[in-house]
């Protein structure tokens, strides 16, 4: 590199190193460092795995992690099986206009803070809420119906915060997915589900994995959804991590909660993308 | 449709309902808290009391409107600061790690790419502590070394920038690279040739071709720094943006105000990003 270049880069490289370095890597490591040292008496503080036997070993704290674990897989397929049929039907079956107009309405909630669109659930699911009435109005039941505060709702409203996570990838790989490929499958003298199987689904394999990844991430993120739909009882890894560093100030038992998210959250991030053959920076990039 | 394929009417049908209970499901929650906002009622829930418009312009209690919620407005203000100051510098970073991998072979370059991705798969909140835990570590560091409290280390609106800085920056490098890897760099020559020298041509030509880009960026980092909720709800101190603020509301009961700010804030949003979507079909 000649000499001017040479200072371009390193003018070029200087605040990604700062970026990168003092808010994601030392913060991290400092986290990490945290979470590894038990308060002895005050101001006195000793490394051990303390932290982390008390988080494995009190079950309401283990069950939390495995239940947003589960949760947000369960989140993650709901929303995958719900927003395949509709981002192929924008793909390939909508043409022209109709097509831009229904991908149109996909983005809009997408730029709708998640508190409004969480607040939403509540007016319509609420004891006084929308549905609660209509149920009245329509006879089926006799007293109003409170349908907050449930795994259900909590996860009507989980997959309804990221479902445009997983339709804009879908569409996206779907569309460049030529209609003659479908057709010679047909010719070829496959049935609608064999064409799905072995054309449609390995073609959209991409799109199916970053939006999984995304989906899987928002949801085990979530902080609004499980606290307000998901009422007393929800039980969310982040609601602990929260309690534990704001209302609790024990920092020490919550970074070792978020170290144990971050980790949960990578493990199965990177089993994804093992599993499919694909790396983070086809991914994401 | 894909014509040569057959398929049966009931089939068509049945798909067709799907597609249409989908956005049913995509609409309803946006659309009920659009109509309460305009329910002359103390609760955002039926029975409907009649229309009104006072959880906008009311002045009196108890229905006092957005425009009259001194709170809310303050809110309002400190997150537009808050996302102005996240999307100017994650642009800025954004445009400087697009020319540099876009630009330069160097050592360790996948290993960076990679670790500039990271941040989006971190979860919001673990970025959020991670940052409040670093920063009090600093400030505590500083005052035992001089005795010197530093209050900007402490949780408040500099961490909640820092905070969502730390992740926006991720998306502004994506959309911007996406833009400069599309550019003919035979016309950064030319410009050489010419006898400009490399800065005025990347002045002159590269960054004229990089601004679509960079107002899409710029207008992106603010909705999601606007929207952010997850990292900042950890590094918050005295001035809460407005998306706090209204969680704070809403967990002591809510009264069609909120409708009200959710409906300008859809609007708002909505309108920012239809004007991207028209701009950059133009660009």
């Amino acid at each position: 590199m000649r000499s001017q270049s040479r200072i371009t880069f390193y003018l070029l490289l200087t605040p990604l190193v700062l970026w990168l370095g003092l808010l994601i890597i030392i913060p991290h490591i400092d986290m990490l460092l945290i979470s590894l040292r038990e308060r002895i008496s005050f101001g006195v503080y000793e490394t051990s795995l303390a932290q982390y036997e008390k988080a494995l070993t009190e079950p309401l704290y283990l069950r939390t992690f495995w239940r947003t674990a589960v949760m947000s897989v369960l989140a993650t397929a709901l929303t995958l099986l719900i927003a395949f049929p509709v981002s192929y039907y924008i793909a390939k079956m909508a043409k022209g206009r109709l097509q831009q107009v229904l991908f149109l309405l996909c983005l809009i909630p997408f730029y709708v803070s998640e508190l409004v669109r969480t607040f939403g659930w509540m007016i319509l699911l609420r004891e006084t809420g929308l549905v609660s009435n209509l149920l009245q109005w329509m006879g089926l039941v006799d007293r109003p119906v409170e349908m907050l505060y449930t795994d259900a709702t909590m996860m009507v409203g989980l997959v309804y915060t990221s479902m445009l996570f997983m339709v804009v990838p879908l569409v996206t790989t779907l569309e460049s997915l030529d209609d003659s490929v479908i057709e010679a499958g047909y010719d070829l003298g496959g049935s609608g589900l064999s064409v799905l199987r072995e054309i449609i689904i390995p073609h959209a394999m991409p799109g199916i994995v970053s939006g999984c990844i995304v989906v899987f991430m928002l949801s085990l993120g979530n902080y609004l959804t499980p606290t307000m739909l998901g009422g007393k009882d929800s039980l969310w890894f982040t609601e602990m991590i929260y309690n534990q560093f704001i209302v609790r100030s024990n920092w020490e038992l919550g970074a070792a909660f978020g170290f144990m998210l971050l980790v949960l959250s990578s493990v199965i991030v990177w089993g994804m993308l093992w599993l499919t053959g694909r790396t983070l920076k086809e991914t994401m990039g | 449709m894909i014509p040569t394929i057959p398929q049966s009417r009931s089939f068509r049908i049945l798909y067709g309902g799907y597609v249409a209970l989908f956005f049913l499901y995509l609409a309803l929650p946006l659309t009920v808290v659009a109509v309460f906002a305009f329910n002359d009622s103390q609760f955002p829930s039926l029975p409907w009391e009649g229309f009104t418009w006072n959880w906008f312009f009311g002045a009196e209690r108890p229905q006092i409107g957005v425009f009259h919620e001194r709170g809310i407005l303050r809110s309002v203000g400190t997150s537009a600061f808050v996302a102005l100051c996240v999307a100017v510098m994650s642009v800025c970073v954004g445009t400087t790690n697009a020319f540099l991998f876009n630009r330069y072979e160097f050592r360790g370059k996948g290993f960076l790419y990679v670790l500039m991705l990271l941040p989006l798969v971190i979860p919001g909140i673990v970025l959020g502590i991670s940052v409040l835990v670093f920063s009090s570590t600093l400030a505590n560091g500083v005052w035992d070394m001089a005795q010197i409290d530093i209050q900007a280390l402490r949780p408040g609106l500099l961490l909640v920038i820092l905070g969502q800085f730390s992740f926006i920056t991720t998306i502004a490098t994506l959309v911007i690279s996406a833009r400069l890897q599309k550019f003919d760099r035979t016309l950064e020559e030319a410009a050489l040739n010419l006898g400009a020298d490399r800065l005025t041509a990347v002045r002159t030509i590269t960054l004229p071709f990089l601004a679509p880009a960079m107002i899409g960026a710029v207008v992106v980092a603010f909705l999601m720094s606007f929207e952010n909720f997850n990292t900042t709800l950890m590094l918050v101190g005295s001035d809460a943006p407005l998306t706090i603020a209204m969680f704070d509301r809403l967990k002591e009961g809510s009264t069609p105000l909120l409708n009200a700010v959710s409906l300008l804030l859809m609007l708002g949003s909505s309108l920012l990003a239809l004007m991207l979507i028209l701009f950059q079909k133009r660009g």
